[in-house]
């Protein structure tokens, strides 16, 4: 069975490993073995990562971040790769119990056997498990505490664009695509390390899109915070990365698959990255422009070697915004297949999911196409209940868009679609608020028309601030005020027995504040929480407010200031010397013209208004289409049967939507 | 056509649960390319029964499935021979299909057929003259009442009947106890075997050995002409990869 090589007989620890498995709760998420698993042998000289999902292997697996890494670094000659995720509550305790580390899952080698410890950051929520799974690797959680050749611990994805709550626990942090850098990283850290830990973190520190928090220093100005070099080698803007074209780097090429149920439990390929809708508060739009289309002959290839590899019967076409994809329809229809099933008479047809869908680009068509074969759920993302607020946010969909979606979605026979907003937006109102049930309750309405028992799923979350974007210096909305504004919705929606609401809860969304917009004062917070068991925060269940609360309290710091607290034009933000591209002064003006209910054009279709992610880094938009390749307003908030130029700004505030 | 494979779960795939083998299951028809039928209805889903569930941690030289596929008898008889090899590289390590047969139309299902299995218990850690004792006790026990859960309520049924072919040996490590237990009208799990009799043995790894069909007092397995597969023209042996059932074993099945 799976002990092959000698080599790697020695090293595993799943001798003591299996015995516990008879134990615990689904222990197929700590064999391995999954399909296209298969990492490079080690060698002399070779960086070794260890590439961690820092939740449960249900929710890491599928990441495609991670696999993508994974795949690129056991390409490369100097660089082998595992994959390990945060063991579950019960087998953690166990292995605590028996002294076992946390292992990788490919060849169950303990987490010191490698050089790199590196961590995806989703989620600011997953921080106490960072932490809990840097101490169940074995060594010192405080970087300062970590020596010699104790493991490298690095971070990247979206929270590392403000990784200041977590500087004091990670030696590295990589801003933005990661494709590139991880080999300049490899070749830094084999290049130095006989020069000793200081001098890897130096090298480290001058590779471009790195940042190296102990290489900084951090002083506060009242309510300002400034880091700066305080080591030769550290720039003062680190600047993220962004590859020039997606069509380079076909990733994954042999995506896993898992021999246990996970979460997107399907093909994903990834169709563009990027998006340049300009949702003001959506930091993934914001920190990774511009957009690049994968070639379209590339994504079929994609598919197809991915389904016949795979076995899988489903793909999710992903990006921030499927349906914009140029020719959207037709690769839909083609991968959905031939109109009597891809196999020939008796085969089902593929089924395509397009986890993200702006309704100004959902047409009657696309959904014709998606329901030939099994019909996914349906999402769309309104993100506000009136057309006023959607200006604010810059969501420019009108309510002509809306409807027209879901009506297509009804009348291709969905009896239920699910809508997706949020409260606490910047000068939301209750007339705001009350428009999502509005909307809600008129979507019932088109969808009775084409079927029976047509209903709405409302899900709804609290507004986070996120850094980067223009509502950084937004004050959050308390907690008591997000309860008062889901009771509001509630109690308007208690005789809708079509419309089922769902909520974020308001405790939580208080605390992916505190860590979004945190500083470095922050990680005593964070890592009180997990030495008092708070781990797996993102998981309803083991959330635990009291615990954030009482920590900060006993250090002084106040929820007021890091959450609720409007931030002013000259304050020096956390994150400032860190860099998405965007320029500060573009983000500020962009807050203003939020303030004045004042909309910004897509700028894939319409002239470049120098935000700075292109220009800064020599870049620019790859998109096979120069118009919008569907139908709709796309996002210009004019009337669907009005296509032509549009006005660059929208200043005029129409009636509220579905508001009467 | 409807054709029945067996096949293996061995080593670290044993932590993958009955759901999971599903999965895994309709994966690999797909990936090996076979004409399968499928389901109708919202979610067609290929048309594979399974034999009795085998529990998460459990291996097994002999679990069992049938697949419907979209094809004329002769052209499943073109393609049996190859489907052990076609199968097995499609599925992951630990899982090997090691015989596959056309069945007749009519043939009963698997749930239906299967009478009893042969298990293997690894005793770990079980003191050797303890676990012989354990074993007498069974062999000379008139009745073994098990108080099973049933829709909420707690019924006891004596499974004496059930339980035969004790042998116990010893391996290098540890004790190996091999006993066959019944499945009608409701199959005695191994984890129930074991507490059969105060003080329970201590359960290690569990292995399915083999599954049986017992009619008009003879024994044999799913795979066997009697149980309604179709034998190769010239009466050639059982496809690639399968091992023919062992000759009856008296000292086995004694009861």
């Amino acid at each position: 069975m799976g002990r092959a090589g000698s080599l790697h007989v020695v090293d595993s620890l799943w001798p003591s490993l299996e015995p516990l498995l008879d134990q615990v709760q689904r222990p197929a998420r700590y064999i391995g073995g999954e399909e296209g698993a298969r990492p490079a042998e080690r060698g002399p000289g070779k960086v070794a990562w260890l590439l961690c999902y820092p939740d449960s292997y249900e929710v890491g697996l599928p990441n495609q971040g991670l696999q993508i890494l994974y795949e690129i670094l056991n390409e490369r000659p100097d660089a082998v790769a595992e994959r390990a995720y945060a063991p579950w509550m019960d087998l953690e305790a166990l292995m605590r119990r028996d002294g076992l580390p946390l292992f990788s899952v490919d060849t169950h080698r303990a987490a010191g056997d490698f050089d790199v410890l590196a961590f995806n950051l989703s989620s600011e929520l997953v921080y106490t498990n960072v932490l809990n799974l840097i101490d169940l690797a074995g060594v010192a959680v405080r970087a300062a505490d970590r020596t010699g050749d104790d493991l490298l611990v690095g971070a990247g994805g979206h929270c590392a664009f403000n990784p200041e709550p977590l500087a004091d626990f990670v030696d590295f942090f990589v801003l933005g695509d990661g494709e590139e850098v991880v080999g300049e990283i490899t070749e830094a850290v084999a290049g130095h390390r006989a020069g000793g830990r200081r001098e890897v973190l130096g090298a480290l520190a001058g590779v471009d899109g790195v940042y190296v928090p102990a290489a900084y220093a951090v002083t506060h100005h009242g309510p300002s915070t400034r880091v700066t070099p305080r080591w030769p080698e550290a720039p003062e803007t680190v600047e993220k990365r962004t590859i020039a074209s997606l069509g380079d780097w076909p990733y994954p090429k042999r995506q896993l698959v898992p021999l246990t149920e996970v979460v997107h439990d399907r093909l994903n390929v990834e169709v563009f990255r990027g998006c340049t809708r300009g949702c003001r508060f959506c930091q993934a739009g914001m920190i990774t422009r511009p957009v690049r289309e994968r070639p379209a002959a590339q994504v079929r290839t994609m598919i197809a070697d991915g389904l016949q590899r795979t076995g899988y019967d489903e793909v999710a076409l992903t990006s921030l915004s499927t349906a914009d994809f140029s020719g959207i329809e037709e690769l839909v229809a083609d991968t959905v297949g031939p109109a009597d099933g891809a196999g020939g008479a008796g085969c089902p047809a593929v089924t395509v999911s397009l986890p993200s869908l702006r309704v100004d680009a959902f047409t009657v068509g696309l959904a014709a196409q998606l329901q030939r074969a099994r019909r996914t759920g349906l999402t769309f993302a309104p993100e506000a209940g009136s057309w006023r607020l959607r200006q604010v946010i810059n969501k420019l969909i009108s309510s002509d868009d809306l409807e027209a979606a879901v009506e297509g979605a009804y009348s291709q026979g969905w009896r239920r679609v699910k809508l997706y907003f949020l409260v606490g937006l910047p000068t939301e109102t209750d007339e705001d608020v009350l428009g999502i049930a509005a909307l809600a309750r008129r979507c019932v309405e088109l969808g009775r028309r084409h079927v029976r028992g047509a209903s709405v799923t409302v899900s709804v979350g609290g507004f986070v601030p996120k850094p980067q974007t223009p509502f950084q210096w937004f004050g959050q909305n308390t907690v008591a005020e997000l309860r008062r504004k889901l009771a509001l919705l509630a109690d308007d929606l208690r005789r809708d027995r079509n419309v089922k609401l769902k909520w974020h809860d308001p405790e939580a969304t208080l605390v992916e504040g505190l860590a979004s917009r945190g500083d470095r004062r922050l990680g005593t917070v964070i890592e009180e929480v997990w030495r008092a068991g708070g781990t797996f925060q993102e998981w309803s269940e083991h959330f635990d407010y009291d615990l954030w609360l009482d920590a900060m309290g006993r250090h002084g710091l106040s929820v007021e200031d890091y959450a609720y607290r409007h931030r002013d034009a000259g304050e020096t933000l956390p994150w400032d010397h860190l860099s998405a591209g965007l320029h500060k002064d573009f983000l500020w003006q962009d807050w203003q013209d939020a303030l004045a209910e004042s909309g910004l054009e897509d700028c894939r279709w319409t002239p470049c208004y120098d935000c700075g992610a292109c220009t800064g880094y020599g870049i620019e938009h790859i998109v096979a289409s120069a118009v919008p390749p569907a139908g709709g307003s796309q996002g210009t908030g004019q009337g669907v049967l009005q296509p032509g130029p549009v006005p660059v700004r929208l200043r005029a505030a129409a009636p509220l939507a579905g508001v009467s | 056509m409807r054709v029945r494979l067996r096949w293996t779960k061995q080593g670290r795939i044993r932590f993958c649960g009955h759901r999971d083998s599903a999965r895994i299951w309709e994966r690999a028809v797909r990936r090996a390319e076979l004409p399968v039928s499928y389901s109708q209805g919202f979610t067609p889903r290929p048309r594979i029964s399974f034999g009795l569930a085998l529990a998460t941690g459990q291996e097994s030289d002999a679990e069992y499935l049938d697949v419907d596929l979209r094809l004329s008898p002769e052209e499943t008889a073109g393609l049996v021979p190859d489907l052990p090899a076609r199968l097995t590289a499609a599925l992951p390590d630990g899982m090997a299909v090691t015989a596959a047969r056309p069945l007749v139309s009519g043939a009963a299902s698997l749930q239906e057929a299967v009478t009893s299995c042969t298990w293997e218990f690894a005793l770990a850690g079980a003191d050797r003259g303890l676990a012989a004792d354990w074993v007498e006790r069974v062999r000379a026990a008139e009745s073994l009442p098990l108080q099973r859960e049933r829709k909420g309520r707690s019924i006891t049924s004596d499974v004496r009947p059930a339980v035969g072919g004790l042998r116990l040996t010893d391996a290098s490590s540890e004790s190996v106890l091999v006993a066959e237990l019944g499945t009608k009208p409701r199959a005695v799990r191994p984890a129930e075997f074991l507490r059969l009799t105060a003080p329970p043995l201590p359960a290690g790894r569990v292995r399915r050995l083999h599954q049986w069909i017992m009619r008009d007092g003879e024994r044999y397995e799913p795979l066997a002409p009697q149980a309604g597969v179709l034998e190769p023209a010239g009466g050639a042996p059982v496809a690639a990869g399968c091992r023919a059932a062992p000759a009856a074993q008296p000292e086995v099945c004694a009861r």
